[in-house]
């Protein structure tokens, strides 16, 4: 259906008429709820939208979008969402990847967007297992975990898949929690950012690795397991906002309680254009440290499509319109009479 | 411009031989220049009027060792008086600029065919580099002095001397020496220099800013072309004279370079961006390369970060409305068959170039063959039917290219383009068509309409579905490898539904058949042999047709430009007739889908040595199968440049293996 007159879509407008496929319980229905409300919020067009997937219980996504979207092959999404910016880079592209899509089979592709900064937003729905495949261990999978592939506990060491993308050169990272508050906030950020946005979300795999992030989502200890990031704010914590992070004197962050002879301003304060400050909080892992949540890093820069568009223009602009007849006649001509 | 390049040569007081055509080589170390010399003289005798062919040799080794048999950079050229389809069987004149470029090169020389030497290279220590044995001297051999025409010339020598006052180092002198030797060569077959002098004035002069470098290359140039005149060491010259070529403008034209300009053209015949996405291959760089050189044409190329990126991003270009093109060689093909599944599946256009090269595995990447076309026709799990089509010849390439633009879109389904090292990197003159003789490439994208009912899978006369693309208001839909339900494109998994989309994808692709034109046969309709080959043999099977027709014999030949579907008229011509021989590049691909399909008794030629064929080869096994001798082998192979029904089975002891347990 076309859009109405006064063009105002709701979040309902965004959804297919296909039925949403995912096992009761699963953290995907409560992203895609939230992918649906941004959209609407931000007023994106639904014709000029384009959602592109690999393949994993997340890579359904984009066939409950009333968009345009694509259920590509297992890792490559971001080849394919290339080469739609390629070709018109004014469409809106979202992509959607798994753990294992995005980091394990397409983890190639994964770093060259994000260091090409196509302006695509990638969404890595983070349960720590291969989902579709029923439940085999994945590159975040936690060491010793226990599946049916790994019986006697993974021996791989997991990534973080967000140091794998500031490394990358993305120019915005983030983080958010499938059922959190805040993941409407990063995700309206993440689709504003003029860039390769990438935020990974986590979110629980019901039936194969449930509870994976209990830490961060139980309602009564989640707030001390987690750190909402704000921009030039001081770094506190806790359900009493009584615990923050500190830099101790080998610039090694250190978790403190606040009051015994540590005020607010002498904790380490977030700067999200500070790369090697968004570097050490994709280190900082539970049990240890809470996990930081929200914008990590995020920076202006030249988006691919648009330079490579440029160099178009400016090639045309010096050498005049294109002239088929003029390339085939270059080079050295004889005429044979 | 005719007018200054057609420059008749100085005159002469030495003898000319007149020939109706000449083979000859360059060769010398991948550091010597030989290329450049080698489509100098080509560039030359085509504005000069000849038919030329070419036949560049890389050595497989960017970095071989200086002087070693390995490092041998070779390029040949074929210029005649009439029309040409081969690069040529026997070399007439040997260039060989040190002692490993002769030892790798002198048996291809015909015997009393022209060998120049640079003499100053016959060293002990180059000697040595090249494997010849210790206190040997090639040069002093006798066996060779009777065999051929040698002349020593002291290239290095006099190059240097040519140019010791020009101020400039050693190093950059020596490097001009292929221009002396250009030079003398030019003098021997009494070729216009002035294509070359402007070519070096504007690309060292002016592109490069050396004009000093310039000026030396030059003046080499010219010191070679005088040594020839003013020395005794050539008693006669040669002259080719031009030939009797359709009017028109002319240039010549690489088969990479024609495939960039054909896809340009095809997006302009569309009025589409052409976004050409690559990872680079030998022999399918120089695409890339050429297309990323016309950004003022609109093109737009995508260095990807390897094959798989590239397939799937020239499909993220279709699916968002653009003509999205990939090329690639062999093993990069591999990786992109899942990927080209997936176009199949959503029913997109894109165009895949296979620029073939030695396999399998990395093979020989700078060598020549055709041994992909089952993994082009069947290379990709499930049935997975794509239209694949092959160019025939380097000019070929332009038009195929925009055959496959066309096929492509017209039935929205990816196509496979071969072509291959040695047309990929082979030259011949393209008479230049005419941008208004081009017919436009029509393409409808459906809008939305509120009265009309619409869905992505519905299919037109073709059996082709919509390309709708994102933008466009009301016709948001999702596409993807699942299997799709007719007519909605919903995910189904209802059995009946797989088996109808599985028939009607081939039912697709076996339309294509009603765009592409009968076979025609060279030669009379029906006879004792029928040679069938396809892509980049076309030459030396027509040229050993004619030669076998000249002779009385009653053979004819067709070359398949499409591999599938086949044209609708293939099956009547082979029942036309008595026996049917394959020649292939490959261990008997087509010749196996031949049996397979038309039950005929398809017999093969089949020569997988990393180089084109000789004309003398095919000639050989027509005669093989002619007489009769064939029997029951079912192909032929060639051994030594001879097809010898003789000498068919591989003697293992040969090669020391003495027992096989079977
Ligand atoms: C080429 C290929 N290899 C393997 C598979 C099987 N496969 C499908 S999804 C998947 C893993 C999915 O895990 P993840 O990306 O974490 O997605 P999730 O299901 O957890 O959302 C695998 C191995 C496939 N579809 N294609
Ligand atoms: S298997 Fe896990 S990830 Fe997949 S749909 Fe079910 S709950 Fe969600
Ligand atoms: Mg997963």
């Amino acid at each position: 259906m076309p859009e109405k007159e006064l063009n105002v879509l709701k979040p309902k407008d965004f959804a297919s008429d296909q039925d949403v496929r995912w096992c009761p319980g699963c953290g995907d229905y409560a992203i895609l709820n939230q992918v649906r409300r941004i959209c609407a919020k931000i007023g994106q067009t639904r014709e000029n939208s384009v959602f592109i997937s690999g393949i994993g219980c997340s890579s359904r996504f984009p066939y409950y979008m009333e968009t345009y979207g694509m259920h590509s092959i297992h890792g490559r999404a971001p080849a394919f969402a290339s080469g739609v910016k390629l070709a018109n880079p004014g469409l809106d592209v979202w992509q959607v990847t798994g753990d294992g899509d995005g980091l394990s089979i397409g983890g190639n592709h994964l770093l060259h967007v994000l260091r090409r900064n196509f302006n695509i937003k990638i969404m890595l729905f983070n349960n720590r297992i291969y989902g579709l495949t029923k439940g085999q261990y994945s590159p975040t999978s936690e060491e010793g975990k226990k599946t049916k592939s790994s019986p006697m506990g993974a021996i791989d060491m997991p990534l973080s898949p967000l140091s794998v993308a500031l490394a990358a050169e993305a120019s915005f990272v983030a983080r958010a929690v499938d059922v959190d508050k805040d993941l409407g906030e990063v995700l309206e950020r993440a689709a504003k950012h003029e860039g390769s946005a990438f935020v990974e979300i986590y979110q629980d795999c019901n039936v194969f690795n449930h509870h994976a992030f209990k830490y961060a989502t139980d309602k009564d200890s989640k707030e001390d397991h987690i750190l909402r990031l704000e921009h030039g704010k001081p770094m506190i914590f806790g359900k009493d906002r009584d615990k923050g992070i500190w830099l101790d004197g080998n610039r090694k962050p250190r978790v403190v309680e606040l009051g015994k002879g540590i005020q607010a301003d002498d904790l380490l304060f977030h700067d999200e254009h500070d790369e090697s400050l968004s570097f050490l909080l994709s280190r900082m892992t539970y049990p240890e440290f809470p996990e930081p949540m929200g914008v990590f890093y995020q920076i202006e820069d030249e988006c691919y499509e648009n330079l490579l568009q440029k160099q178009v223009d400016d090639a045309i602009e010096a050498k005049g319109k294109p002239d088929l007849q003029a390339l085939f006649n270059s080079g050295d001509i004889f005429e044979v009479k | 411009m005719a007018a200054s390049t057609n420059t008749e040569v100085p005159q002469s007081n030495k003898p000319t031989e007149e020939l109706a055509s000449a083979v000859i080589r360059f060769a010398g170390d991948s550091g010597d220049g030989m290329q450049l010399a080698g489509t100098q003289f080509t560039d030359t005798s085509a504005i000069f009027g000849n038919d030329v062919a070419t036949l560049p040799d890389f050595p497989a080794e960017i970095r071989a060792p200086a002087g070693t048999v390995a490092g041998v950079s070779g390029f040949q050229i074929n210029f005649a008086a009439s029309d040409i389809h081969t690069p040529g069987d026997e070399v007439n004149a040997l260039i060989a600029m040190n002692p490993a470029a002769f030892k790798a090169h002198i048996d291809d020389v015909q015997q009393g065919g022209i060998i120049v030497v640079n003499e100053d290279e016959f060293t002990k220590i180059n000697l040595r580099k090249a494997g010849y044995p210790e206190g040997y001297n090639p040069l002093d051999d006798e066996k060779y002095d009777n065999k051929y025409r040698i002349t020593k010339v002291p290239i290095t020598r006099l190059n240097e001397e040519t140019l010791a006052d020009t101020g400039m180092s050693a190093k950059d002198i020596g490097r001009c020496k292929n221009m002396f030797a250009l030079g003398l060569i030019y003098w021997l077959y009494q070729r216009p220099i002035d294509t070359t002098v402007s070519y070096l004035e504007d690309y060292f002069g002016k592109k490069k800013k050396l004009p000093a470098v310039a000026e030396a290359n030059v003046k080499t140039l010219k010191a070679g072309y005088f040594f020839g005149e003013t020395t005794e060491m050539f008693p006669v010259r040669f002259h080719v004279a031009r030939a009797p070529v359709a009017p028109g403008k002319y240039r010549k034209i690489g088969g990479n370079e024609a495939t960039a300009m054909g896809l340009a053209t095809a997006a302009q015949l569309a009025s589409k961006t052409l976004v050409y996405c690559s990872y680079p291959i030998t022999p399918a760089s120089d695409v890339l390369h050429s297309l990323a050189a016309m950004r003022n044409f609109g093109v737009k190329t995508f260095q990807a970060e390897d094959e798989i990126a590239a397939m799937c991003a020239a499909i993220g270009v279709s699916f968002a409305g653009q003509l999205g093109v990939t090329g690639t060689s062999g093993p990069g093909l591999a990786l992109k068959s899942e990927a080209l599944n997936l176009a199949l599946m959503m029913e997109l256009p894109v165009v895949i170039i296979n620029v073939q090269r030695g396999g399998p595995s990395t093979g020989l990447p700078t060598k020549t063959e055709q041994s992909d076309l089952l993994q082009a026709l069947y290379g990709r799990n499930g049935d997975s039917p794509a239209v694949v089509i092959a160019a025939q010849s380097p000019g070929d390439c332009f038009n195929t290219a925009i055959e496959a633009s066309r096929l492509a879109i017209k039935y929205m389904t990816p196509v496979i383009m071969l072509t291959d090292g040695y047309i990929g990197n082979g030259a011949e003159p393209w008479r230049i068509p005419n941008v208004e003789d081009l017919e436009p490439i029509e393409i409808s994208h459906p809008v939305f309409d509120e009265k009309v009912e619409w869905h992505p899978y519905q299919r037109d006369e073709n059996l082709s579905r919509p390309w709708a693309i994102p933008g466009t208001k009301g016709l948001q839909h999702r596409i993807g490898g699942l299997e799709k339900a007719h007519i909605t494109g919903n995910v189904s998994y209802d059995f009946e539904n797989h088996q109808f989309m599985t028939d009607l994808r081939r039912m697709k692709v076996e339309k294509v058949a009603d765009s592409i034109p009968d076979l025609e046969v060279h030669g009379e309709a029906s006879g004792d042999l029928l040679l069938v080959g396809w892509g980049g043999t076309y030459g030396s099977i027509l040229t050993a047709t004619d030669r076998a027709q000249a002779a009385g014999k009653k053979v004819s030949c067709i070359h398949l430009r499409h591999l599938n579907p086949m044209p609708k008229n293939l099956k009547s011509i082979l029942g036309n007739f008595k026996q049917i021989l394959v020649p292939e590049l490959n261990t008997g691909q087509l010749r196996m889908i031949l049996r397979g399909k038309f039950l005929v008794d398809a017999r093969g030629l089949n020569k997988i040595a990393g180089k084109p064929f000789l004309v003398e080869e095919i000639e050989d096994a027509i005669k093989i199968v002619l007489n009769g001798e064939l029997g029951d082998r079912e192909y032929l192979t060639p051994r030594l440049h001879k097809v010898d029904i003789n000498d068919q089975d591989i003697d293992l002891a040969k090669f020391g293996i003495n027992a096989v347990r079977l």
